[in-house]
C-alpha cells in the first residue's frame, strides 16, 4: 500500500498513471468492501473519468495539483454536488446536494480523485459506526469488532487500502477514535482552520473536518490542502491555516511535552503502556517530558453530552419533510413533521434530540446547558494554563482497543465513555492527532494522542512524527489489500 | 443548581412533543430510562459551583461577518426544488398549516 505523497509524486513524475492507480484501489474495494462495508456509495465510473482527465492534463504538461491522481474517500456527511449525501440516515437516503462542500472542492482542485462516500454513525452520532441506517462497518483487524466512529468508514477505507487518504469530521473524537481503533493516523484541526461549509451540521461549535492517512506526513499534506479561510463559513478563521508540510520530520529537540495523567490513568493497561513508551521515545529524541494533571478534564464528558445534543436538537430541526429528504404524509403540517422525523431518524439520533431538547427546555436550561457551558470555560482555562508550561500534551486516544460489535449498543452511557479522551480538544477548539502505536496482545491497534493549543498544528505534527518513528512496525490488518 | 428530580416518562412524552417526534409507547419507555441514566451522569456538572464563571458558547470569539452588498447568483431554483418531497408552482408544497376556523 503506497502513501499519498508517494503516489502523487509517481503520477506527477510520469512513473505511474492516475487511471492505473485508481483502478487498483477500485479493485481493492470490489474485493473486500462487501465484508467491511466502509462505503455507502462507490463512485467507480466518476473516479475513472477523473483519473483519465488528470492523466490527460499531465500529458499536456499541466500540473493537476499536489494530490494528482490520489484516491480519496469522503465521509458521507460532506456534500458532493449531484452525488448522494446520506449521513447514513433514512431521512437523507435519496438526497443529492446542489453544491459541493468547500473541502470537497479543495481536494478536487488539488487533483485528488474521490472514490466513494463512506459510512458513518447516523449524522455522526456514535462511536462505533453501528448507528448507520445502512448497517455497520467492520474493523479490518477483526471483522467481529467495531472500527470506532463516527467516521468508521473513512478509517477503514484507509486501513484496508481502499484509499491512502480520507476525509472525516470530528465533533467529540469521530476522526481520532476510529483512527486509533483501525491503526491509522487521524487529525482534528484547530476549530475554524478548515471550512465547515457543506459539512452537514451536528454540533456547530464542536464540528471540525479533518484528514485520515496512513502516515503523519500524508495527514499533514492533506491538512495543508483542505485548510484555510473560506468566506462561505462565518466561523472560518480569517488567517491562513498553519502550514504543516515537512513538520513531521523536524524532530522535538527542546520541546516541552506533558503526559496528561487524566488521559493515561483509568485506560486499559495495554493502551497506557503505549502512551508511556511514546513519552519515553520523545524524551530520548530531546524533548523535556514530564507528567501533568488537569483534573477539570473529568467534567468534559458530561458537559459534552449536554452541549452536543443541545446543538444537535437545534440543527436537526431542519429535517421537517419540507425542503429535502424524506416526507411521511399526514393531514396537517405538524403531524407530517412528527411522522417524518419518527420514520426518518434512527434510535441514537432520536435519543440525542430528546436529550438536547430536554437540556434546553424551560426549567432545566440553567441546570444543564448553562452549567455545561460554564464547565467548558473551566476546561479551556485549565488547558490554557497547562500550555503555559508545555508545547504539547500526550495521552491515550481511546480508553480501550476495538470492542465487539453489539457490545455497547444498548447502553448509551457506556458507548459515550469511548469519547472520554478525545472530547476535551473539541470543547476547547484545539487540534489533536491520533498516531498508531503498535497493538495490544490480541493484535488490535492502539492510538497515542498528541494534543496542542489552538493553531499549534506545526508543533503537534512534529511531536506526532517522532511518535510515529518510534512506534513498533505496523501490523497489516487481516482484511486489507496485499500489494 | 441541582435538578430536583429524575426525568419521568411524562417528561419524555413532553420533550418528544417539543422535538416533533411521534415516538411509540415502547420508545418512550426506553428513552425515559436511558435519558435519566445520562442525566444522572450529568448531575456532577449540574452540581458544580460555577459562581462567577462566564459560559462559553463557542471556542472562537464570534462576530458578524459582512460582505459587500452585491448581487450574485443563488443556487439554481430547479435544482433546489428537485430535492423537495413536493412542489407546486415553483414553491415547496406542504399540507394544511391552520385548522378549520372555530
Amino acid at each position: 500500500m503506497s502513501g499519498a505523497l508517494e503516489l502523487a509524486g509517481a503520477i506527477r513524475a510520469g512513473a505511474r498513471r492516475a487511471v492505473e492507480v485508481v483502478e487498483e484501489h477500485l479493485a481493492a474495494i470490489d474485493a473486500l468492501d462487501r465484508e467491511l462495508h466502509a462505503f455507502v456509495t462507490v463512485l467507480g465510473d466518476a473516479a475513472l473519468a477523473r483519473a483519465e482527465a488528470i492523466d490527460a492534463a499531465l500529458a499536456r504538461g499541466e500540473d493537476p495539483g499536489p494530490l494528482a491522481g490520489v484516491p480519496v474517500a469522503v465521509k458521507d456527511n460532506l456534500c458532493t454536488r449531484g452525488v448522494p449525501t446520506t449521513c447514513s440516515s433514512r431521512i437523507l437516503e435519496h438526497w443529492r446536494p446542489p453544491y459541493d462542500a468547500t473541502v470537497v472542492g479543495r481536494l478536487r482542485e488539488a487533483g485528488a480523485v474521490i472514490v466513494g462516500k463512506t459510512n458513518l454513525d447516523e449524522f455522526a452520532m456514535g462511536s462505533s459506526t453501528e448507528n448507520s441506517a445502512f448497517g455497520p462497518t467492520r474493523n479490518p483487524y477483526d471483522p467481529e469488532r467495531v472500527p470506532g466512529g463516527s467516521s468508521g468508514g473513512s478509517a477503514v477505507a484507509v486501513a484496508a487500502g481502499f484509499a491512502p487518504l480520507a476525509l472525516g469530521s470530528d465533533t467529540g473524537g469521530s476522526i481520532r477514535q476510529p483512527a486509533a481503533l483501525c491503526g491509522v493516523v487521524g487529525m482534528k484541526p484547530t476549530y475554524g482552520t478548515v471550512s465547515r461549509y457543506g459539512l452537514v451540521a451536528f454540533a456547530s461549535s464542536l464540528d471540525q473536518v479533518g484528514p485520515f492517512a496512513r502516515t503523519v506526513a500524508d495527514a499533514a499534506a492533506f491538512y495543508d490542502v483542505i485548510g484555510g479561510h473560506d468566506p462561505m463559513d462565518s466561523t472560518s478563521l480569517e488567517r491562513p491555516a498553519p502550514r504543516t508540510a515537512g513538520a513531521a520530520a523536524v524532530g522535538v529537540d527542546g520541546l516541552r511535552i506533558g503526559v496528561l495523567r487524566e488521559l493515561v490513568e483509568g485506560v486499559d493497561p495495554a493502551v497506557a503502556s503505549k502512551v508511556r513508551a511514546a513519552a519515553d521515545a520523545l524524551g530520548a529524541a530531546g524533548a523535556a517530558v514530564d507528567e501533568v494533571s488537569v483534573p477539570q478534564l473529568r467534567y468534559g464528558l458530561p458537559a459534552y453530552y449536554l452541549i452536543a445534543p443541545a446543538e444537535a436538537s437545534s440543527n436537526l430541526a431542519r429535517y421537517d419533510g419540507v425542503r429535502y429528504g424524506l416526507r411521511v404524509e399526514a393531514d396537517d403540517v405538524e403531524a407530517m413533521n412528527r411522522a417524518t422525523r419518527e420514520a426518518g431518524f434512527g434510535p441514537e439520533v432520536k435519543r440525542r434530540i430528546m436529550l438536547g431538547t430536554y437540556a434546553l427546555s424551560a426549567g432545566y436550561y440553567e441546570a444543564y446547558y448553562g452549567q455545561a457551558q460554564k464547565v467548558r470555560t473551566l476546561i479551556i482555562g485549565a488547558l490554557d494554563d497547562a500550555y503555559q508550561r508545555y508545547d504539547a500534551l500526550l495521552g491515550a486516544t481511546t480508553p480501550s482497543t476495538a470492542f465487539p460489535i453489539g457490545a455497547k449498543v444498548d447502553d448509551p452511557l457506556e458507548m459515550y465513555l469511548s469519547d472520554v479522551c478525545t472530547i476535551p480538544s473539541n470543547l476547547a477548539g484545539h487540534p489533536a492527532i491520533s498516531v498508531p502505536f503498535g497493538t495490544d496482545d490480541a493484535g488490535l491497534p492502539v492510538g497515542v494522542q498528541v494534543l496542542a493549543p489552538a493553531l499549534g498544528e506545526v508543533t503537534m505534527v512534529r511531536v506526532a512524527g517522532v511518535v510515529e518513528a518510534a512506534a513498533p512496525e505496523p501490523v497489516r490488518p487481516e482484511l486489507a489489500v496485499r500489494s | 443548581m441541582e435538578p430536583a428530580r429524575r426525568l419521568t416518562r411524562e417528561d419524555a412524552a413532553y420533550v418528544a412533543r417539543l422535538a416533533r417526534l411521534a415516538l411509540t409507547e415502547d420508545e418512550l419507555d426506553t428513552y425515559a430510562e436511558q435519558l435519566a441514566a445520562v442525566l444522572d451522569h450529568a448531575a456532577q456538572v449540574a452540581a458544580l459551583d460555577t459562581e462567577g464563571i462566564a459560559p462559553t458558547a463557542h471556542p472562537l470569539p464570534l462576530r458578524n461577518v459582512l460582505r459587500p452588498d452585491e448581487p450574485r447568483p443563488s443556487l439554481p431554483r430547479d435544482e433546489v426544488l428537485a430535492a423537495a418531497p413536493a412542489v407546486e408552482d415553483g414553491r415547496f408544497r406542504v399540507p394544511r398549516i391552520l385548522g378549520d376556523a372555530p
